[in-house]
C-alpha cells in the first residue's frame, strides 16, 4: 500500500494538528474495540471464572484438558496444519511462478485458480464429500480400472490416516489460492532488472530463483504462512462435512463445548487455547524469519 | 526454449485440472438422480441429468429462509462495513498522520486474527444485549471480518485517484464535500463495488460464526451444517447444498479479477 507522496493532502500549516483523518478511521476503531478487543477480554474471563458464582477458577481449563477429546484435537489440529501449510505454500508458490510467467492464457490460468478463494470450508468439505465417501466418485474410478470390486470406505474412524489425508487434500485444495495472491503480489513488487541482472552474470533459471527471487520475496512467503496457519487453527467445517467429530479438532471441540454440552465457560476456554496458539505461533514465524535474515 | 514452454503449459493444464475437476464433479452430482448416487457400480456420468436433486435440496424445511437470511445478513454486513471502514480507508489515501503506520498495522492484525472464535464470548453478551439468534449479531461479526479487507480496497481506490482533480473541482468553488461526491467518488465506484462483492462472499460463506451465533434465524451454512451433525441429513442434500454454495463464489471471483492481488497482497515487513 505504497501512498504516492505528491498526492497526500499534507504538510498544510505545519503546527495545527488536522483532526480530519482521526475522524475518519473513529468508527473502525470504536467498532474493532466493541466487537473483537472486548471478546477478547470476555473469552479470556469466562475460561477462567465459574459460571455460578464468577468466582476465579481453573476448573474450565481443567474440565477442558481432562476430556478425551482435548489432546486429540491438539494433536490433530497441529498435525493438519503441519501437512496442509507446506503444501500450500510449495503449490501456491508454483502457480504464482507459473502466472509470472505471463505464458498465453495466464489471466484465465490465475482465475481458475483463485476460484477456490470464493468457496467456503462447507463447501469444500462437501465438494471432497462426493469424491471421498463411499459411493464417491474415487471409487468409481476405482472400480472402472478394476482395482477394486467392492466399495472402499476412505472415510472412517478405523483408518484415521485416510481421514486426516482426505482433510489435509481439502484444505491445500481449498486455501492453496489465498497463498497463491499473497506470493504473486509479492513477486510483482520485485523488479525484472534482479532477474536481468542475475542472467546476465550467468545464473540458471534455478540459481535466479533461489539465490534472487526467494529471498526477495520472504516478507510475502512469511505473511502467507501466518496467514494460513492461523487461519488453519480455526479450521471447522471441512472437518465436520468429512470426519464428523471423529477427527477432533480445536475449533470444532469449542463448538461442541457451546452448543453440544451448553458450557460458553469451557468453550471459552477452548478459544483461549487457539488463541494463545496463533499468537505465538506468529511470533516463532516472526522470530526465525527474522533471524534467517541476519545470518544471511 | 520450447522445452520450458511445455513445461510451463503442462504444470498449469494439470493445476488446473486439480482446481477444475472437484467443482465439475460436485456439478455432476448435483445434477445427478438419487439412485445414480447410491448405485453400485457408481456410474461418473449419470444416464440422464436432473433438476430432482437440488429441488429436493431447496425444498428442504428452511433452506428458502435461511438463503434469504444469508443474502439478508450479507446486505446488513456491506451496509455496516461500509459506514464504518470506508471513511478510514479514505483517510489512509488521503491523508498523513501521525498514528498511520500503527494503523495500518492493526489492519493487518485483524486479518491475521482467528476471529470466528471470538464468537463463542460474544454468543454470550448477545444474550445480555439481545442481539442473540438475530440476523444484526450475524452480521456485526462479519462486519469485523471484513472490516481490514474493505479498508485494504478503499485505501488502494482512492490512491489511484488523484487528489488534484478533487482539489481542481473546490477551485472552481465546489464545496470538499461536493468535490468527494461528484468528482471523485464516481471515479471509485468500480472499485468500492469490488469491495462489496468481496464482502458479501466473506459473509455468505462464514460458518463458525453463523452457526454458534443462531439458532432459529440460521444462515444457510449454519443450516447445513447443523443438518449435517445434529439431522445427519442424506448425501443428494449435501450435495446439492455444496453446489448452491458454491455458484455465487464463481461468478463474483469473476467480477472482482482484478482486485484479487489488493485484497491480499499486503507484506508484514
Amino acid at each position: 500500500m505504497a501512498v504516492a507522496e505528491a498526492d497526500l493532502a499534507v504538510d498544510r500549516p505545519r503546527l495545527r494538528v488536522n483532526w480530519t483523518p482521526y475522524a475518519l478511521i473513529l468508527p473502525t476503531l470504536l467498532f474493532l474495540g466493541v466487537f473483537f478487543v472486548y471478546p477478547m477480554a470476555q473469552a479470556v474471563w469466562l475460561s477462567a471464572t465459574d459460571p455460578q458464582t464468577g468466582a476465579l477458577t481453573w476448573a474450565n481449563f481443567r474440565r477442558m484438558s481432562a476430556d478425551l477429546y482435548f489432546p486429540q484435537a491438539v494433536r490433530y489440529t497441529l498435525l493438519i496444519i503441519a501437512l496442509a501449510v507446506p503444501l500450500q505454500v510449495m503449490l501456491g508458490l508454483a502457480i504464482a511462478l507459473l502466472v509470472n510467467t505471463r505464458f498465453r492464457g495466464h489471466a484465465f490460468f490465475l482465475y481458475l485458480t483463485a476460484v477456490p478463494i470464493g468457496i467456503s470450508d462447507l463447501a469444500a468439505g462437501l465438494i471432497w464429500l462426493s469424491i471421498f465417501t463411499e459411493r464417491g466418485y474415487l471409487n468409481a474410478v476405482l472400480e472402472r480400472l478394476d482395482v477394486v470390486q467392492l466399495p472402499l470406505i476412505f472415510l472412517t474412524v478405523e483408518r484415521t490416516d485416510w481421514l486426516l489425508g482426505a482433510i489435509v487434500l481439502t484444505e491445500v485444495w481449498r486455501a492453496t489460492a489465498i497463498v497463491m495472491i499473497i506470493l504473486l503480489a509479492g513477486l510483482q513488487l520485485i523488479a525484472k532488472d534482479y532477474a536481468e541482472t542475475a542472467s546476465v552474470f550467468g545464473a540458471t533459471r534455478w540459481q535466479t530463483l533461489r539465490h534472487v527471487i526467494l529471498p526477495l520475496l520472504r516478507p510475502s512467503l512469511q505473511t502467507a504462512l501466518i496467514i494460513r496457519t492461523i487461519l488453519a487453527f480455526q479450521l471447522f467445517a471441512t472437518v465436520v462435512t468429512l470426519a464428523g467429530r471423529q477427527i477432533p479438532v480445536l475449533a470444532g471441540e469449542a463448538y461442541f463445548w457451546y452448543s453440544l454440552y451448553r458450557s460458553p465457560n469451557v468453550a471459552s476456554a477452548y478459544a483461549v487455547v487457539i488463541l494463545l496458539f496463533s499468537g505465538s505461533i506468529t511470533w516463532l514465524y516472526l522470530r526465525f524469519l527474522r533471524a534467517d535474515e541476519g545470518r544471511a | 526454449m520450447t522445452l520450458r514452454r511445455l513445461g510451463i503449459y503442462s504444470a498449469s493444464l494439470l493445476i488446473s485440472a486439480w482446481v477444475a475437476l472437484p467443482l465439475l464433479l460436485i456439478t455432476i452430482a448435483a445434477f445427478s438422480p438419487r439412485d445414480t448416487l447410491y448405485a453400485w457400480p457408481r456410474r461418473f456420468w449419470p444416464e440422464h441429468f436432473t433438476l430432482e436433486t437440488l429441488r429436493f435440496f431447496l425444498r428442504f424445511a428452511g433452506v428458502w429462509q435461511s438463503t434469504l437470511n444469508s443474502v439478508l445478513v450479507a446486505m446488513l454486513t456491506i451496509g455496516l462495513a461500509f459506514v464504518i471502514a470506508a471513511p478510514a480507508g479514505y483517510a489512509l489515501a488521503r491523508f498523513r498522520f501521525r498514528g498511520r503506520d500503527s494503523m495500518q498495522l492493526a489492519i493487518l492484525a485483524t486479518k491475521m486474527f482467528p476471529a470466528t472464535v471470538l464468537s463463542i464470548p460474544l454468543a454470550v453478551a448477545y444474550i445480555r444485549w439481545r442481539l442473540y439468534d438475530t440476523l444484526w449479531g450475524v452480521a456485526i461479526v462479519h462486519t469485523a471480518l471484513s472490516i481490514p479487507f474493505v479498508i485494504v480496497i478503499v485505501t488502494s481506490v482512492f490512491v489511484g485517484i488523484s487528489y488534484e482533480l478533487e482539489e481542481a473541482a473546490m477551485t472552481l468553488g465546489s464545496s470538499r464535500v461536493n468535490a468527494f461526491l461528484r468528482v471523485t467518488l464516481p471515479m471509485a465506484a468500480p472499485g468500492l463495488a469490488a469491495a462489496a462483492i468481496f464482502t458479501f462472499v466473506l459473509s455468505w460463506n462464514e460458518v463458525f460464526a453463523a452457526t454458534i451465533l443462531t439458532l432459529n434465524n440460521r444462515t444457510l451454512p449454519a443450516l447445513i451444517v447443523n443438518s449435517i451433525l445434529g439431522a445427519g441429513a442424506p448425501l443428494h442434500f449435501r450435495f446439492a447444498g455444496g453446489f448452491f454454495m458454491i455458484v455465487p463464489a464463481l461468478i463474483i471471483i469473476f467480477l472482482i479479477r482484478r482486485y484479487l492481488l489488493t485484497l491480499w497482497g499486503v507484506t508484514v515487513r
